[in-house]
């Protein structure tokens, strides 16, 4: 079934750097002695879905926030689209912001708002985007509709359920049709058939608005079935590097440690 | 000698945590006036915070008006001045215990609320969320916030000063024969410009105070949920202790501007 995912995924050219869609170059991050990036580097290329996996506290999450520009890096280039990050002011970050879909470890909805203001408010800024938009209503209802919950529009988040409010969260990071999604944990806390429906929602979103898709996980299961490639962050670098059958062969102690249950 | 350096390393932390409130406003009045304006979330915030306090403000004016005139009556008629119950009662509340009273129940009741609130945003990544949809979690959350606490502290101010007013009445009404228009005659009578205009400005100052800390508190909360709670805690202490500084800088400008 692996197999064939993979024979379905996009083929990629990984020696054709103008394919990437995000090049991170020598990137390192320190909070105070704690050296978490220390020279890190990675390319998402389009269409593909890669994983990055790591400890607890390896990074991860930091490499993901420096990628939207919510950290700033002691050093290193990120490039995502052909745009250096770190160079960029305000506008033209919350512009480039548009065409990133983010899915937050917690879900993070706003609690004061309903499920279609939640939907709503990253059209807010980016309405231009979407075009002359008089009534947001059916980009709320298609966006739910891709994740099953067209029902909740008006339901608060504590209404819901972790499952749904994953879900409702995925709904909202793919409502202004991102090119790149960034995925921060996304089955973290969730029990094992959620999790399946999570990451059978992912591979659909990917096929259907043809987004590249960078997730952060520790999830082997997760890892396994929606991976391309995957990098190991391991003590600030990336580690190792490859499909999921490549790295699980792999006799690295370091390596091994990350598939062992 | 442990003590010591553990004493001074408090005070250098309480000193650096002043300096990064005085950044923070300084954020606040850089960011606040530049478009675009979030007014349907200002509004939705002064709602909240004028909603929210009302019923409290109106209780604890409406007791200390009764308290204070029940327990100043029997030393007024001790000295047979009496008749300057409505008088006295009348600017100690319109000058000093309306808006501090008010203040510190708002303190208590907003403060905490917004610590709570927006710490809670910032350990579940809602704050983050917001800027990564391309929305100034600064301007949308934090201004909004401190605007609404300022302008909306004054008016509590007005309601709770009316209110005490009346329940000092009540008890003049029960138990000195004394008509409210009488009272309130002689309560307006009493008053001046120069009593009420020095109350609102404190007012507004207390309401920026309340904002400010609760907001400061909350958005830089750390430690998880933890955090939240020690952001709600600590944004009471210190915003009270912030408003007993802006009553006496108040106080003693305003004693100048009397003596002149």
């Amino acid at each position: 079934m692996i197999t064939q995912e993979k024979q379905i995924g996009t083929q990629i050219d990984q020696n054709d750097s103008s394919n990437a869609i995000i090049d991170i170059k020598d990137l390192r991050k320190s909070f105070g002695d704690n050296h978490v990036l220390n020279g890190f580097n990675m390319k998402l290329f389009k269409g593909e879905n890669l994983v990055v996996m790591g400890k607890s506290g390896s990074g991860k999450s930091v490499m993901i926030k420096c990628l939207v520009g919510l950290m700033k890096p002691d050093s290193g280039q990120i490039r995502v689209m052909g745009k250096d990050i770190i160079e960029l002011d305000q506008e033209e970050l919350d512009t480039l912001r548009a065409d990133i879909g983010f899915l937050f470890q917690g879900s993070a909805l706003y609690d004061s708002m309903t499920v279609r203001e939640n939907l709503e408010f990253p059209m807010r800024r980016h309405k231009d985007k979407l075009g002359e938009i008089s009534d947001t209503t059916p980009y709320v209802l298609e966006a739910l509709e891709s994740v099953g919950l067209e029902h909740t529009m008006d339901l608060m988040p504590e209404e819901l359920s972790g499952g749904m409010k994953r879900r409702v969260a995925l709904a909202r990071a793919i409502i202004l049709r991102p090119k790149i999604i960034f995925y921060d944990e996304p089955t973290s806390g969730l029990d094992p058939i959620t999790s399946k429906e999570i990451i059978g929602l992912m591979r659909n979103i990917q096929k259907k608005y043809g987004t590249s898709s960078l997730i952060i996980t520790h999830d082997v299961d997760c890892a396994r079935v929606i991976s391309e490639r995957m990098i190991l962050l391991v003590d600030g670098i990336n580690y190792a590097e490859g499909t999921f059958e490549e790295l699980i062969k792999s006799e690295d102690s370091k390596v091994q440690a990350f598939f062992k249950k | 000698m442990a003590r010591s350096l553990q004493a001074i390393s408090r005070i250098k932390m309480f000193f650096a945590e002043v300096g990064e409130l005085a950044y923070f406003a300084g954020r606040f009045f850089k960011v606040g006036f530049k478009p675009p304006f979030e007014f349907k979330e200002f509004l939705r915030q002064c709602y909240n915070m004028g909603n929210r306090s009302l019923v409290l403000v109106l209780v604890t004016g409406f007791i200390i008006g009764l308290v204070l005139t029940l327990q100043s009556r029997p030393t007024l008629i001790e000295f047979g001045a009496v008749s300057w119950m409505p008088n006295m009662v009348g600017i100690s509340i319109v000058r000093e215990l309306g808006p501090v009273i008010t203040a510190l129940v708002c303190a208590g009741r907003i403060a905490s609320g917004i610590g709570a609130e927006l710490g809670s945003m910032r350990v579940t990544e809602q704050i983050d969320a917001m800027e990564v949809s391309g929305t100034n979690p600064f301007k949308y959350l934090v201004v909004t916030r401190i605007m609404a606490t300022t302008l909306m502290l004054p008016i509590l101010v007005i309601l709770g000063d009316a209110v005490a007013l009346y329940g000092s009445a009540l008890v003049e009404n029960f138990k000195g024969n004394v008509s409210f228009q009488l009272y309130f005659n002689t309560v307006f009578d009493a008053l001046s410009y120069g009593d009420l205009i020095p109350a609102t400005i404190k007012s507004f100052f207390f309401g920026f105070a309340i904002g400010l800390v609760g907001c400061f508190k909350g958005y830089y909360s750390k430690k998880g949920t933890a955090g939240v709670g020690t952001a709600a805690n600590t944004a009471v202490v210190f915003t009270s202790m912030l408003l007993f500084i802006i009553d006496f800088v108040a106080v003693f400008i305003s004693d100048i501007f009397y003596e002149l």
